[in-house]
């Protein structure tokens, strides 16, 4: 161990014991410091070790660039796992990684104790690794290409999981099983880990009216052509997403706390006085708001912050165990928060960005609107087996933003690789009802007139 | 659980995925160029600059599609360091990446990522080039007599005083001496820091031009032949070379060539078949063929001419232009000139016919005609063309016939013609700029 890791690991000791004692509750913490090459890829990747594909290669070119360019640098990356895996840029001055030390194990803290984290498997960098080496055996055996067409399939589809699966259906929805031929209850037997008891029965389910949430838990179960291996491969996918999403739901929440408990922290602890000047510009730096556009760590800092003079400090890790960014955003966000940060509502007119909305209420709708589903557009697949042909049907939950004709296209045309038989998708262009028919990766699109409208 | 922090640092030099994965995408982003063919080959900076210059393509990374909101409709929240009002502007299209607010996870906006990819000539020559193929080449027609053709492609210390290779010869001199004058201060300098080496190769060195010294009355007679040539540029390498701590040569001293110094090119003998071919370009000038449809043909004829090249040793043109009679023009004619008139497509293949007996015997040749026109022929004229153009298809390797259109019919003539079977014609139509590619592929299969 050299002089630098020995002394950091000195620094962490006396930072951790000092999290605790103020309240902070966390798995292990394995620093890892590393080269920009390294961090980056990890950044890009979301893992250490995951499986290969360009999209990952392209985030790496980007990041890397505005590295090089001096646009943006990461300075850490931590890993929700137990033990937690932090990674340090090597070349950050030793008060920057007293900051980051601090802002990881209060990230830690979040993802042990939030509800929303207490699904996500402890595991993760040994799963992601198996996987990558699962799909670089698939790679051998069935050729890049064939995986390759695979993942980008199922990565334009990645989000379109139920991540609400484990919570208990209403008891209706109970006891209703279709029959099944032998090969598919086997195969769903292979995969029954994957879903939660009364999730598989809604997947099986075809017949039922409701609609299932979990487009690529369908496709795996259901899709009638692609091959095991495939199927495989969407169900890792699928577990990685699973994974990813609490992050994805609680970016302003927990960037938020780390911003908030690494300043105290940095107050608790001794600091030259050159070292507090280098910490207050760089705590200045990470809370800066940008300008047009919100930054997550300043907006969740200022919430917490408020909180903390509201309720009392001891409110607060209440807070932390509960709340995801929708629910905080909708519940704390307020008139005196929303001017002290002059945030305001804009969208394009004309050529233009122009300001709509400066009103503290339609600014927090707004947020909060971009919060749902993790700010996807909500798809559910509403028939197995549409018109008889054995198509698929999906159908957009409008909720009065219309799709991106050009992706809506290109996404269904992926969908339609994994299903094979024709894909349809249902939903609404200013204010018309409107279906989009993929076939043979042909796509076309139908206006749905009264005649088309059928009633229930 | 042990509560023990670890700080590690590790040797990830190894780490090279990232990398990895960022050349896959930049493989797909090149494929993506190949998809975009058909518009670069049509540029105008390629065909009209004579393909010398390199052009730079803007290109966008790879989109990571799925399900998104239409940008465009979508509301957004921002921040500012300062109060705004309803109606304030932010910024124009142009800054839209920045005005994206924190959608949590709404992912990069079109017009972020953009590659400049710069395309040369060669590189969308060889991307082209390998989707096109010359057909009928084991032809029975290609000769089978082959004259040997003599290649001069070595150099050595024998041969014949008429191949000496001037340049080679007088380096190994300015070399020869170089060393010589060397080795006579080899006494000082940082040389003799290392004795063993340098001393054995100076020694080696110094044996040569001894032996040398008794044939030197001819090659002192050889220099001479060489003339004022060699003279004037030894004089001039020793000026650059005055350094005296570099070459301390005797000032006065002339550059002489010994035998040692003489190269001469060899050459080996290799059969060559004839490899000739031509293209007849013939073209329809009557009014109603314009701007578009002379760039169209001069774009097809651009490529042709360049992928025929990369086959044959030689690749002639000639352009015959026609209304209702044909006549040789020049290229730069051929490209510019317009008439009115009606269109009488037999007269240019008689010509070419003509031609074709005059000057290629289709024994020798490889006859490459290839006809644009709009398709406007007198009806009349249909069955005469028909005929001659059956014996141009007899004498040639592939027959081209492109109509130029920018309707949804198809003209007589191209139903006249389609009765001729014989795959060696290739009829296409084009009726946009990045049709072009198709044809040639058409043509080129």
């Amino acid at each position: 161990m050299d002089e630098e890791s020995r002394e950091l690991s000195r620094i962490a000791r006396e930072i951790a014991d000092v999290a605790k004692g103020m309240g902070l509750d966390f798995y292990p913490v394995h620093f890892e410091i590393c080269p920009p090459e390294t961090l980056y890829t990890f950044g890009a990747y979301g893992m250490p070790v995951r499986f290969t594909h360009w999209s990952f290669g392209k985030a790496f070119y980007r990041l890397k660039m505005q590295y090089d360019l001096n646009l943006s640098r990461i300075y850490e990356l931590v890993i929700n796992s137990d033990p937690a895996y932090a990674f340090l840029l090597e070349g950050n001055k030793l008060v920057q990684n007293k900051l980051v030390i601090g802002h990881v194990y209060a990230h830690v803290d979040f993802f042990k104790n939030n509800h929303y984290f207490s699904r996500t498997p402890k595991d993760m960098v040994e799963r992601m690794a198996a996987h990558a080496e699962q799909i670089r055996e698939y790679e051998t055996r069935y050729g890049r290409d064939k995986v390759e067409q695979t993942l980008d399939a199922v990565l334009s589809i990645q989000e379109h999981v139920d991540f609400r699966s484990h919570i208990a259906r209403r008891p209706e929805n109970k006891g209703k099983r279709p029959k099944t031929s032998r090969t598919r209850s086997s195969f769903i037997e292979k995969y029954a880990d994957l879903f939660p008891e009364d999730q598989t029965e809604e997947a099986k389910d075809t017949k039922s009216r409701r609609e299932a949430e979990d487009l690529v838990g369908y496709l795996i179960m259901r899709a009638p052509g692609i091959e095991p291996w495939q199927r495989d491969i969407l169900s890792m996918v699928r577990a990685e997403s699973l994974y990813f999403y609490p992050q994805i739901e609680t970016k302003i929440i927990n960037e938020g706390w780390a911003s908030f408990w690494h300043a105290k922290i940095m107050r608790e602890i001794q600091l030259s006085a050159g070292e507090s000047l280098d910490f207050a510009v760089m705590h200045s730096q990470v809370l800066q708001p940008a300008r047009f556009s919100l930054n997550p760590y300043y907006l969740g800092y200022k919430i917490w912050e408020s909180l903390e003079k509201e309720m009392g400090l001891d409110a607060l890790f209440e807070l932390r165990e509960v709340e995801n960014d929708l629910s905080f955003v909708r519940n704390y966000l307020d008139r005196e928060l929303v001017e002290e940060l002059n945030l305001f509502n804009f969208r394009k007119v004309g050529a233009h960005w122009q300001v709509t909305d400066t009103d503290w209420e339609k600014v927090r709708d707004t947020l909060v609107q971009g919060l749902v589903h993790g700010g996807h557009p909500r798809m559910v697949v509403s028939d197995g087996d549409y018109e008889g042909r054995g198509a698929l049907k999906i159908r957009h939950c409008h909720e009065g933003l219309d799709l991106d004709l050009v992706y809506l296209e290109k996404t269904l045309a992926h969908v339609q690789f994994l299903w094979q038989k024709p894909v349809y998708l249902e939903t609404v262009l200013d204010g018309k009802k409107v279906v989009f028919e993929c076939d043979n990766g042909l796509v076309t699109r139908h206006q749905v007139g009264e005649e088309g409208e059928k009633k229930t | 659980m042990s509560d023990e922090i670890i700080v590690n640092r590790e040797d990830w030099s190894l780490q090279r995925k990232g990398y990895l994965d960022q050349s896959r995408h930049k493989e797909k982003v090149q494929e993506a160029v190949k998809q975009q063919l058909g518009d670069l080959i049509v540029d105008e900076s390629i065909i009209l600059s004579d393909g010398k210059k390199a052009i730079k393509i803007p290109m966008r990374s790879l989109e990571e599609f799925r399900f998104r909101y239409d940008y465009n409709k979508k509301k957004n929240t921002g921040q500012s360091t300062e109060k705004v009002s309803p109606g304030d502007i932010l910024g124009r299209e142009a800054t839209k990446g920045k005005g994206n607010g924190n959608e949590s996870g709404a992912g990069e906006e079109p017009g972020i990522d953009i590659y400049e990819a710069e395309i040369t000539y060669d590189d969308l020559a060889e991307i082209l080039f390998e989707e096109l193929r010359l057909p009928n080449l084991d032809d029975k027609k290609r000769p089978k007599i082959s004259h040997d053709r003599p290649e001069f492609n070595d150099v050595r210390k024998t041969g014949l005083m008429a191949n000496v290779d001037k340049k080679r010869t007088l380096l190994e001199s300015i070399k020869r001496q170089a060393r010589e004058s060397h080795g006579l201060g080899s006494g000082r300098g940082s040389e003799g820091d290392d004795p063993r080496e340098s001393g054995s190769s100076l020694q080696g060195l110094g044996a040569e031009p001894r032996g040398a010294g008794s044939n030197s009355q001819e090659s002192g007679s050889s220099l001479q032949e060489l003339g004022g040539e060699p003279r004037g540029s030894a004089s001039n390498l020793q000026g650059s070379e005055s350094d005296p701590a570099v070459v301390p040569v005797e000032p006065k001293r002339n550059l002489r060539i010994t035998p040692e110094d003489l190269r001469f090119k060899t050459w080996e003998t290799r059969p060559n078949f004839e490899t000739n071919a031509v293209i007849l370009a013939m073209m329809d000038t009557s009014g109603s063929m314009g701007q578009f449809e002379k760039y169209i043909s001069r774009t097809f004829f651009f490529w042709m001419v360049r992928f025929l090249r990369t086959k044959y040793k030689n690749v002639e043109m000639r352009f015959l232009a026609h209304h209702t009679e044909a006549k040789e023009v020049s290229e730069e004619e051929f490209f510019t000139r317009g008439e009115s008139g009606g269109t009488r497509c037999s007269s240019v293949y008689k010509l070419a016919l003509d031609l074709i007996e005059a000057d290629y015997p289709p024994a020798h040749y490889n006859i490459y005609p290839v006809h644009f026109t709009d398709g406007d022929n007198i009806g009349s004229d249909n069955a005469r063309a028909l005929s001659l153009m059956q014996q141009l298809v007899d004498a040639s390797r592939i027959v081209g016939y492109g109509e130029i259109l920018r309707t949804h019919y198809s003209s007589t003539l191209m139903a006249t013609l389609k009765r001729i079977t014989d795959p060696k014609l290739r009829l296409v139509t084009i009726r946009d700029r990045n049709e072009v590619y198709t044809a040639l592929k058409t043509v080129f299969s």
